[in-house]
């Protein structure tokens, strides 16, 4: 069964198209990539399926369920994690926090609770800790639950981010340029933990990427969008040698030469 | 005490390191039975001492009242010419003196010399539960209160003024420090309450000629006070929805805007309800906010909103205030969380505004007004943002240097605008801000070495 399906996705901003009949279909357990050159409209397509925006046209089923005219905190409670490629963390937060925060829609005891401390808060508040932790030490960054973020160096401010995407117990988790601004070394300590959360929770990944071949290891399809149309879709290696993809990356010189 | 200063190698050095030093080891507990004793001795023998020093009554609150009493016929004397009596001057190092021996020395001697004793009943009350050794805190510092407060009439109306201001700080910072908007409803909800409160309780147990004549006598009427004060806060809370459903699509100084509308609105309305005495407000309200009455709404009002804000679900507002799309994101109900913050908020605004009528026994209008805006947003951001502790700093600071620098009269609006203007050019964010209220660090025994266990 299709995890994840869009149908005919088409949106305007006031006028401006910037997404144009974009097709998808995710499989439980894949890993999804989605390039293309800057202002392509990618990140809209997330902001499209995860509710900030709502599409002109078209339909999103997660499981067969629409999304669509839900608000974003359902669309996240129903399996959808993401990340954001401009890291929106809170910044008066520690690291720990962040986390049991993104566990916010499996707390069940309510405003009374909060207000009045009861056992059952104390149970849920603990319990929401001890699994914090798990991820955060799955990421490597559990030394640093009582820290800010904001003092945090930039690797470890990615990691818990995708700590607190994880927290929501995701079905599929959207990482929107996971690579940007990183060192070498970085870049394959990321790589190794999204294969790492990958195995482990058997997710889907739905990936936006600048680095081709960052994309081209980790994903088993790819699209690449230009202009807010799909103009190639396949296997990386596929992508690597459509003349399409080379034309919009290099240029029409690239082909000819 | 000496001593202590210079066993320990390296000496620290400055007045500040030597205080905390010579402290270090006493616990809450100490500084409790040290204050109690304060008033113990003063209850004693201050009336006796005041004579000796040549001051014509117990100095009122600290001996402030009295400095600045004398400093401020020196200023008309120089900018006004009138009559200077050079006695007056002699009570400053009086009232000094009087302050020395009646509250310093008791604390320090006693808060240090009984450490030992204050630090094993701190731990045996540690190991007992939390809410019995708070209750037994509390219940030394309502001591504290009640003798301190007996002592004089003006005394007991600062203090119950204060904590009126304390609850009223705290419930302003849940949306301006915790959720980070800018209101300026404040006052509204506490007419709201006020007038609810006071309609409750005049109208249907005391004759009055605006809201007629008691519709119930009975003689433990008293008992449905609490029943009054929550009316007056759910009635509060009901006026915030008009602020928090804007706040779903409004954010920063539009919504401020807005809620400054709310304000005059409101103010506007009790005006012009001839019903609930228009301009002229509703007086005679019964003498139920008593001392103890108003010390444990306070406290209750200070335990639930901490437990609110330490909660995920009331984090869920700095998440709002600090990045909103990735709160959506992390599932966060943005809307709800709104709503709660301006509900709670308002509610116990509601609560306190039904204090304040029932301590001063008047409401009109006109108490509601920018002037009580600016007070409260005074306190909230010279205490501290996002913190509990700060609130209350910021409340009881404001609240007594007001009372302290009524003597300086008109200039008490340049001294005190003046010292927020350094507080926020040197902490923009208030004294205390970002920190949590932790009551077990708080009542927890300390080593001798200083060290927390």
């Amino acid at each position: 069964m299709t995890l994840l399906q869009v149908d005919h996705m088409t949106h305007f901003f006031s006028g401006l198209r910037a997404v144009h009949d974009f097709n998808l279909a995710i499989e439980p357990g894949e890993i999804r990539g989605l390039i293309g050159p800057n202002g392509a409209g990618k990140t809209t397509i997330f902001n499209l399926i995860t509710g900030i925006y709502t599409p002109t046209e078209g339909k999103v089923f997660l499981n067969d369920e629409n999304l669509l005219g839900l608000y974003p905190h359902k669309i996240a409670s129903k399996g959808i994690g993401r990340t954001f490629q401009d890291l929106r963390l809170w910044r008066h937060m520690t690291v720990l926090e962040h986390v049991k925060m993104a566990r916010y829609s499996q707390l069940t005891y309510g405003l009374w609770g909060a207000f009045l401390g009861t056992a059952r808060r104390r149970r849920e508040e603990a319990e929401s800790e001890n699994r914090a932790m798990e991820l955060l030490s799955l990421l490597g960054v559990d030394h640093l639950a009582d820290q800010l973020v904001v003092n945090l160096p930039y690797g470890a401010q990615r990691r818990v981010e995708m700590a607190r995407a994880l927290a929501i117990e995701p079905k599929i988790l959207f990482l929107d340029e996971p690579t940007v601004g990183m060192t070498p070394e970085e870049l394959v300590q990321i790589m190794a933990i999204i294969r790492k959360i990958h195995q482990k929770f058997g997710l889907a990944i739905f990936l936006i990427e600048h680095r081709l071949k960052f994309v081209m290891d980790l994903c088993e399809q790819i699209q690449c969008l230009v202009f807010g149309e799909v103009i190639a879709e396949g296997s990386p290696d596929d992508i690597q040698n459509n003349p399409q993809v080379i034309e919009a990356y290099l240029g029409k010189d690239a082909i000819e030469a | 005490m000496a001593q202590t200063k210079t066993t320990s190698s390296p000496p620290p050095r400055g007045v500040k390191n030597a205080v905390g030093r010579l402290f270090a080891s006493v616990p809450l507990l100490g500084f409790l039975f040290g204050f109690l004793a304060c008033v113990l001795v003063e209850m004693a023998v201050g009336d006796r001492l005041a004579n000796l020093l040549g001051l014509s009554k117990i100095p009122v609150l600290f001996g402030i009242v009295t400095i600045f009493k004398a400093i401020a016929g020196l200023v008309n004397t120089i900018f006004k010419g009138a009559a200077f009596d050079p006695g007056t001057l002699f009570h400053i190092p009086m009232a000094l003196v009087y302050f020395g021996i009646v509250y310093l020395a008791p604390v320090v001697i006693v808060a240090r010399l009984t450490s030992r004793l204050t630090n094993n009943l701190a731990d045996a009350l540690q190991q007992t539960s939390i809410l019995f050794s708070a209750l037994v805190h509390l219940a030394l510092l309502y001591a504290i209160f009640h003798f301190w407060g007996g002592m004089n009439d003006y005394r007991l109306i600062v203090l119950k003024l204060t904590l009126v201001a304390v609850l009223l700080t705290l419930s302003l910072n849940i949306i301006n420090g915790y959720m980070g908007e800018f209101s300026c409803s404040h006052p509204g909800f506490m007419a709201i309450g006020a007038y609810m409160s006071s309609l409750f309780t005049v109208g249907f147990f005391i004759d009055d000629k605006v809201l007629g004549a008691a519709k119930f006598s009975f003689s433990l009427a008293y008992l449905s006070f609490p029943l009054a004060l929550v009316f007056g806060g759910l009635m509060a809370s009901f006026g915030a929805l008009l602020i928090a459903i804007p706040s779903f699509k409004t954010r920063g100084d539009y919504l401020a805007i807005i809620s400054l509308a709310f304000l005059f609105i409101i103010k506007s309305f009790f005006e012009n309800v001839q019903a609930l005495g228009g301009a002229r407000g509703i007086s005679g309200q019964p003498d139920w906010a008593t001392l103890p009455v108003i010390f444990t709404v306070v406290v209750i009002g200070i335990w639930a909103i901490n437990n609110f804000v330490n909660s995920t679900m009331g984090k869920a507002l700095n998440a709002v205030r600090d990045e909103e799309s990735a709160a959506e994101a992390m599932t966060i109900n943005t809307r709800k969380t709104k709503m709660a913050a301006f509900m709670f908020a308002a509610f116990w605004a509601g609560m306190a505004g039904g204090l304040l009528a029932h301590v001063l026994r008047y409401i009109n209008p006109a108490m509601f007004g920018i002037q009580k805006l600016a007070e409260v947003l005074a306190m909230v951001y010279f205490g501290g943002l996002n913190s509990v502790v700060g609130s209350i700093v910021g409340a009881v600071s404001i609240s007594l240097l007001s009372e302290a620098l009524r003597p300086l009269e008109i200039l008490k609006w340049i001294v005190i605008p003046l010292l927020l203007i350094l507080v926020m050019i040197y902490r923009p964010t208030g004294l205390i801000a970002f920190r949590e209220f932790n009551i077990r660090r708080i009542l927890q025994p300390r080593r001798p070495d200083g060290k927390e266990v």
